[in-house]
């Protein structure tokens, strides 16, 4: 048993590679095609949707397990929402649902073998991040005119450093879409690196044989474990994801600082 | 006797019904009291009891303000000149903003500044 070292070597970042399904033509000069990317977004919609429209055709008084998991989704999102935002922030309830779901959804489907990670990819995890914060200064300039800029002046701040703090609190503000997509981009992708690297030490101990089987029990466990953590992982980003989209929420609503 | 008493005992049901509603009136307008203020007084309270949460929470909000200093920064100085001047003043910035998200995200996590963080909710 001799394998070659090509074919022993495990490639942890092919699994994060977009291939075109089929092609929609071109826009611009730019090919815009149907990929495995967009597939895996289509299924987790269809996913939510199935939940929650199942879970809701039956109306029990008494729920049943799908009609429990859409009312506890629900539940969820919105004391999340009610805790940071206030009652106000009752009005955004669909835009954050829909985005605790679509991530959880796009992470848990992305554990499964063989499975694409939509959210290991940076443009989608700082497209949602970037909707997040255009709909929260879009809509604290609606609601709040010239005071939401009130948000970078803190109080009780002397008048002399207030340039400086003004700039940092800027910054910091500048920073949120960087970290929201940060966050969760850096979560899964290094997550399922850290996976694979794992699950393909597996298969490279296994080739010095019986010793090698033995030690691959190691890996075999961290690979275990790491599974776990990756499902805790999935949905833990997908609440701080939408956690942090109540808490800017509650910026636009309640500027003062 | 016998009438009297019965009708004393329905009086006396009567006037504790009254009491009871009463008081039941009183303590739900006080209960009703008591949750207003403590949800005023209440900072959001942050469920993600998992430290690997806060662990990526802080980490990425330290980096983030670090790499928008530097990128405003740089950014600056292609367009006005001023190399390297921009980039480093807006990475100082940075740094401090970075700072500043950290010590906002751990000020809301601390129960010890309740008072401080309900101020700043919202602010991470």
């Amino acid at each position: 048993m001799e394998p070659t070292a090509a074919a022993d070597k495990v490639d942890p970042i092919h699994q994060f590679g977009i291939n075109p399904i089929f092609d929609l033509g071109t826009i611009g000069g730019v090919p815009i095609a149907y990929t495995n990317s967009a597939l895996f977004m289509t299924i987790a919609v269809l996913l939510i949707s199935a939940l929650l429209i199942f879970g809701t055709s039956s109306r029990a008084i008494v729920p049943g397990r799908i009609q429990a998991l859409a009312e506890i989704s629900y539940e969820f999102v919105a004391n999340m929402l009610r805790e940071s935002a206030g009652k106000e922030g009752m009005k955004f309830f669909p835009f954050v649902f829909s985005i605790f779901m679509f991530v959880l959804f796009l992470n848990v489907v992305g554990l499964f073998p063989y499975f694409f990670t939509v959210t290991s990819h940076i443009v989608i995890t700082a497209a949602l991040a970037v909707t997040v914060i255009l709909t929260v200064v879009i809509y604290g300039f609606y609601r709040n005119g010239l005071k939401f800029l009130g948000l970078f002046v803190p109080q009780g701040v002397p008048g002399y450093l207030l340039p400086l703090v003004v700039a940092i609190e800027v910054l910091s503000f500048l920073s949120r879409p960087i970290s929201l997509s940060v966050r969760l981009f850096a979560n899964m992708l290094a997550g399922h690196i850290t996976l694979k690297v794992f699950a393909s030490f597996i298969i490279m101990l296994s080739a010095f044989g019986f010793v090698g089987w033995l030690g691959a029990i190691i890996p075999f466990a961290m690979t275990v474990a790491l599974t776990a953590l990756e499902v805790l992982v999935a949905f833990l980003q997908a609440y701080v994801f939408a956690i942090l989209t109540c808490m800017y929420l509650n910026d636009a609503i309640h500027p003062s600082h | 006797m016998a009438g009297t008493d019965g009708r004393t005992e329905k009086a006396g049901a009567a006037a504790s019904d009254a009491e009871l509603a009463r008081r039941l009136d009183r303590l739900s307008r006080e209960l009703d009291t008591e949750k207003r203020e403590r949800e005023v007084a209440r900072p959001p309270q942050s469920k993600d009891g998992s430290g690997y949460a806060q662990a990526t929470k802080m980490a990425s909000e330290f980096i983030a303000g670090v790499l928008v200093g530097a990128a405003l920064g740089w950014g600056l100085d292609r367009v006005a000149g001023t190399s390297p001047w921009g980039l480093i003043g807006f990475l100082l910035l940075g740094f401090c903003a970075g700072v500043f998200n950290v010590v906002r995200a751990s000020g809301r996590m601390t129960a010890g500044n309740a008072d401080r963080t309900g101020g700043d909710r919202g602010s991470l």
